[in-house]
């Protein structure tokens, strides 16, 4: 009882936190805020999101000190990397942000990440599948060469089966073509 | 935020609930289809109401009613709406030729219907070509109440293959997918459906909070393969669509996709990524056993089989963006590399054989644009049939008439049909939600 509060006294203020960025980022922090409505175990849901909102503005100004993958600040909170249309090559933007995941792998050998291929709805669902599958890998191989090991790393493709943004313009699209970083273990 | 809008959204949510439950009472068909454009010259028919003189219980739909949707929707029969009918002759011997000619009625068919039994009929009819003044053909069958759409069916199956030279596609059903989404959790559903080829009888037969996806038929029409995302992962099932019972049929790493029956029913062709890469195979259903037949390192996916079983087509990237490859297969292994087939667009995928073997519909993309094209392949000409943005997943009528595909109307995943010369259009909606991936099912035998 006492340890779920207490994690819940770490992470409330850090989803509220990356709840207040969402409204100001559009792309990937939505994605961001739901895994870690996941990994909290759901201990932090039935606190209710309105008090979390509250306390957020209490300590913005303070430093972080909760996990670094917790937070907002660090490079390590992007965790959705975005493709072009039909490519599974990686943007000179996104590749920081992967190093930094691979470094993180690197010194925590127990943790583990899913990465979930996506494309946006143009063209067939089965070429989809396999264009998600390698961009999962693309960004597979990227985190085994700068200090992942392959035990830490799943993938799987969902194609344009299940879109980050509902439209079906050039915008949602963009959204859409994403491979998504989820942490198992951390 | 989402809790202040709570009590709208619950709102809104009971007011779609009582709609939904009213729509359910009210509505037959869960899928509609119009014709959204016709062939000039579709033919003239008069369909005369069928006696009904000695049915003492009423059948539960009307025969005629049925037989004229489907020679209507099909857009090779213009049916004369039944006010319109100059006379309602029963049989052969009270028609005059004469009035039918002067209102320019190409056929005309009669007939009527006996009760045997308690839910046992006997239907009788007879189709004229009004302008020789002759009977093209006469028949009679025996039904129970419950076939009476199937029986209707089978009705315009014979009439469309006496006057159009092939068989009709009427007695046959189509299987799609459908995903919605909840309104208060934003959640997504998905159903494997089937519904007759008019749209009426849909069944849900899979249900899952996960993905489901390329449904297809055995040649029997009596299993559906697919692929679901249950486990978080893609895994291919084979699924009898009658009893519902279902088995998993692969789970390998990687990907596990884009499974097709081969044309006797012994063989799956699939896409699995264990090697690490997108690659074919055959999976032998009897033994299980797997025969790898591409080894490139690009994607290969998307398997279709020419209905003789020799060749099979596939979709590769190959050479750097996604056309349709050739392969022959002996004894069901590689017998010869790859051959492109697709130069026209910077995109085409999601090939599927026409049942004469003669045609591949395709998604085709050029300039940002995807839509459903047909290759001639014994004369190697590509037709663009359809003009929306979005097309994907055709799939041919077994008769080879139409295709059905899926595309986006107005931000709504719905599925339109087309007929092979691009002459007549159809548009094929359900009530709600996106609706996906259609398959037309086999010619069966049964009634």
């Amino acid at each position: 009882m006492n340890y779920k509060l207490l994690v819940a006294a770490v992470l409330l203020p850090t989803v509220a936190l990356t709840g207040c960025e969402t409204l100001g980022v559009q792309d990937g922090a939505d994605v961001v805020v739901e895994d870690r409505g996941t990994q909290a175990d759901g201990s932090q849901s039935a606190g209710g999101e309105d008090t979390g909102a509250t306390a957020t503005g209490a300590q913005a100004g303070a430093a972080f000190k909760g996990h670094p993958l917790d937070n907002p600040q660090s490079i390590l909170s992007s965790r959705v990397i975005y493709f072009e249309f039909d490519s599974a090559s990686i943007r000179a933007e996104d590749r920081a942000a992967i190093q930094a995941h691979a470094e993180y792998l690197g010194k925590n050998a127990g943790a583990a990440v899913v990465l979930e291929g996506h494309t946006d709805e143009r063209g067939s669902r089965e070429y989809n599948i396999a264009l998600g599958e390698r961009r999962a890998k693309a960004v597979r191989q990227l985190l085994l060469f700068q200090g992942a090991v392959a035990s830490q790393i799943q993938t799987v493709s969902y194609g344009e089966e299940t879109p980050a943004a509902i439209g079906h313009d050039e915008d949602a699209w963009q959204q859409n073509r994403r491979v998504e970083i989820t942490y198992r273990t951390r | 935020m989402m809790r202040a809008s709570n009590k709208k959204v619950f709102t809104l949510f009971y007011l779609m609930l009582i709609s939904l439950l009213m729509t359910a009472t009210q509505v037959h068909a869960a899928l509609t289809i119009q014709i959204t454009t016709g062939v000039d010259g579709a033919q003239p028919i008069a369909v005369v109401p069928f006696s009904t003189d000695q049915v003492k219980t009423a059948l539960p739909y009307d025969l005629v009613s049925i037989i004229n949707n489907d020679l209507a929707r099909s857009g090779r029969f213009a049916p004369m709406p039944e006010k319109d009918l100059i006379a309602r002759p029963h049989d052969g011997g009270t028609v005059r030729f004469g009035d039918w000619r002067l209102v320019n009625m190409d056929y005309l068919l009669v007939g009527r219907v006996r009760q045997l039994g308690d839910v046992n009929y006997e239907v009788q009819f007879q189709l004229f070509d009004v302008f020789k003044g002759e009977q093209i053909t006469g028949i009679s069958y025996p039904f129970v109440a419950g076939d009476t759409r199937r029986m209707a069916h089978r009705i315009s199956d014979i009439v469309y293959e006496k006057l159009t030279g092939q068989k009709g596609a009427f007695n046959t059903r189509i299987a799609y997918v459908t995903a919605l989404t909840a309104v208060t959790t934003n959640k997504r559903q998905y159903h494997l459906n089937i519904a007759d080829s008019d749209g009426f009888n849909e069944q849900t037969i899979l249900d899952s909070s996960k993905p489901l996806m390329s449904p297809s038929w055995s040649p029997d029409g009596q299993q559906l393969a697919y692929v679901s995302f249950e486990a978080k992962r893609p895994q291919i099932f084979v699924q009898q669509v009658f009893s519902g019972q279902r088995q998993r049929v692969t789970d390998f790493k990687g990907l596990n996709s884009a499974p097709v029956w081969s044309p006797d029913g012994k063989y799956l062709a699939m896409t699995l990524s264990k090697s690490g890469n997108p690659e074919l195979y055959l999976f032998e259903i009897a033994t299980r056993q797997l025969t790898q037949l591409t080894r490139h390192p690009a994607v290969d996916t998307e398997p279709t089989w020419s209905p003789d079983g020799s060749k099979l087509v596939f979709t590769s990237d190959r050479g750097g963006k996604p056309q349709l490859y050739m392969m022959r297969l002996s004894r069901n292994k590689p017998a010869s590399r790859p051959r492109r087939l697709t130069f026209e667009g910077e995109y085409n995928a999601r090939g599927v054989f026409s049942p004469d073997g003669k045609h591949i519909a395709m998604v085709h993309g050029n300039r940002g644009r995807f839509q459903i094209a047909v290759l001639d392949i014994v004369n190697n000409t590509l037709q663009v049939l359809t003009d929306s943005r979005l097309d994907e997943s055709p799939s041919f009528a077994p008769n080879g008439s139409m295709i059905i595909y899926a595309t986006n109307r107005d931000n709504r995943g719905v599925l339109a049909a087309v007929s092979v010369d691009g002459r007549v259009h159809q548009r094929l909606e359900v009530q709600q939600g996106d609706v996906r991936e259609p398959a037309w099912s086999p010619l069966t035998n049964a009634q």
